[in-house]
């Protein structure tokens, strides 16, 4: 079931948006433009070496996919587009290949490294602000 | 005081001082005191970087050792093209074994733009997602939840690129990363005033500062040709034709770039939340030291320790 779930999110994604079959879709908080279309798979917006005219750093007969990313949600109405701020956590790499539907449905894409997951949620806690102030960043990670 | 009471003061002390440390690729500790040497009365910290422009060299790790052992603060560069997630942590957990806790994540540029493009790129993580890592190991854990006992007093820092598109999102860009959890920014080269101080107005209104110190970059260059291989050959950095002009046509071209970075230098202090320069030295003189001179910073630093430096 699972394989064939794979299978035809591929055939319906892969026309529209150059799927590449993360596992983990992102599409809904990056403009639906896929940040794995990004030569350097970034999921948390470009990096420093776009070029003056918008284009890839890697590839300069491609638009930099994080250009399209923020413009795209940007213009996407009421608080739909807010998404692109949010940081996203790395790929977790035993799900290429499999559906993103089927591990949104089990929440195997909302899976996170413990130490990861400690300090989103004391972001999440505290508030960017309130968290910032001075001296080095540190994260509680229970024991 | 080191760079990071220098940044996180609440009242800055004086502007701070960091720059690129050059890259080595041999000739023992010698070779690293050499540049050392001429590069520590100036600076707060230099960067140990991690293979720059995508070529091998000693590594950002043994440099790092080798600048702690001379007594100097390095920054360890840390950048996710060459090394996926485990390596990272491994690099700044054995860095901070040898004291080296100050630490600059990028995502890096990518493997085409060296010498062995055909060189796998990794990008496991990618900035940001190196950020909250660091973040993570300061709090006493690796990414996997594993304790990391005692826990490495990391201070932690960044990168971003205030020249390149899109302009306007670079500094919410920034945010992520100070949220992830950076307290400095090193800022790209940027030959454009007007973008860096419309960069810094927006990193002020999005609360980057004063959460992060920026660290706008300078370049110190010979002459029109190196800011001509740089508008055409480093993607994300562009310079206005007439700076280039203006440097070409002077009687002296290095006196003229010299101008140029000098003036770039004044107005990037002058910037909201700015709390010093960062600098990429690629004339290896003396120019370094008459540019912390014009500005008013110190030029005779002390470096502690036995085998430190004579400075």
């Amino acid at each position: 079931m699972a394989p064939l779930l794979a299978t035809i999110e591929h055939a319906v994604k892969k026309p529209v948006w150059d799927c590449r079959m993360c596992g983990q879709c992102v599409l809904h908080s990056t403009g639906f433009t896929c940040p794995m279309t990004c030569p350097k798979t970034l999921r948390n917006g470009p990096c420093g070496g776009v070029r003056e005219d918008g284009s890839c750093e890697v590839d300069p007969s491609m638009t930099c996919v994080w250009l399209k990313a923020y413009g795209r949600a940007r213009r996407l109405p009421g608080h739909l587009g807010d998404g692109v701020d949010e940081l996203r956590p790395p790929v977790d790499n035993r799900l290429q290949g499999t559906s993103s539907w089927v591990n949104l449905a089990t929440g195997r894409d909302r899976a996170l490294p413990d130490g990861w997951r400690a300090a989103a949620e004391a972001a999440e806690a505290t508030g960017a602000a309130e968290a910032a102030p001075t001296g080095p960043a540190a994260v509680e990670v229970p024991r | 005081m080191n760079l990071a009471e220098l940044l996180t003061a609440p009242e800055p002390h004086r502007p701070a001082v960091t720059a690129e440390f050059p890259a080595v690729d041999g000739g023992g500790l010698e070779a690293v005191a050499a540049h050392a040497a001429r590069l520590a009365p100036y600076v707060d910290a230099l960067n140990a970087t991690d293979n720059p422009a995508a070529h091998a060299h000693a590594s950002n790790v043994a440099v790092a050792i080798a600048l702690r052992r001379l007594g100097l603060e390095p920054v360890l560069q840390v950048a996710c093209r060459d090394k996926n997630r485990l390596a990272a942590q491994a690099d700044i957990a054995g860095a901070a074994l040898h004291g080296v806790t100050t630490v600059c994540c990028m995502t890096g540029d990518d493997v085409t733009a060296g010498d062995e493009p055909e060189s796998r790129r990794v990008f496991d993580l990618d900035g940001p997602q190196l950020v909250r890592t660091a973040a993570v190991m300061a709090g006493g854990a690796y990414l996997s939840g594993r304790p990391l006992t005692p826990a490495p007093p990391l201070f932690i820092g960044a990168v971003e690129n205030p020249g390149a598109p899109p302009f306007h999102e670079r500094a919410t860009r920034a945010l992520k990363k100070v949220e992830a959890g950076a307290r400095f920014l090193q800022l790209q080269i940027c030959y454009r005033p007007e973008r860096l101080s419309a960069f810094c107005e927006r990193a002020e209104a999005e609360g980057v500062t004063p959460a992060a110190a920026l660290l706008p970059t300078v370049a110190l260059v010979k002459g029109a040709r190196a800011l001509r291989y740089m508008d055409t050959k480093v993607p994300g950095i562009s310079i206005p034709q007439d700076v280039i002009e203006r440097v070409e046509k002077a009687p002296d071209e290095r006196e003229a770039s010299y101008e140029v970075s000098l003036e770039l230098a004044r107005d990037a202090l002058a910037q909201p939340g700015v709390r010093g320069i960062h600098i990429t030295d690629f004339r290896h003189d003396e120019t370094l030291g008459r540019l912390c001179s014009d500005l008013g910073l110190p030029t005779m630093r002390s470096a502690p320790g036995e085998d430190a430096v004579a400075v």
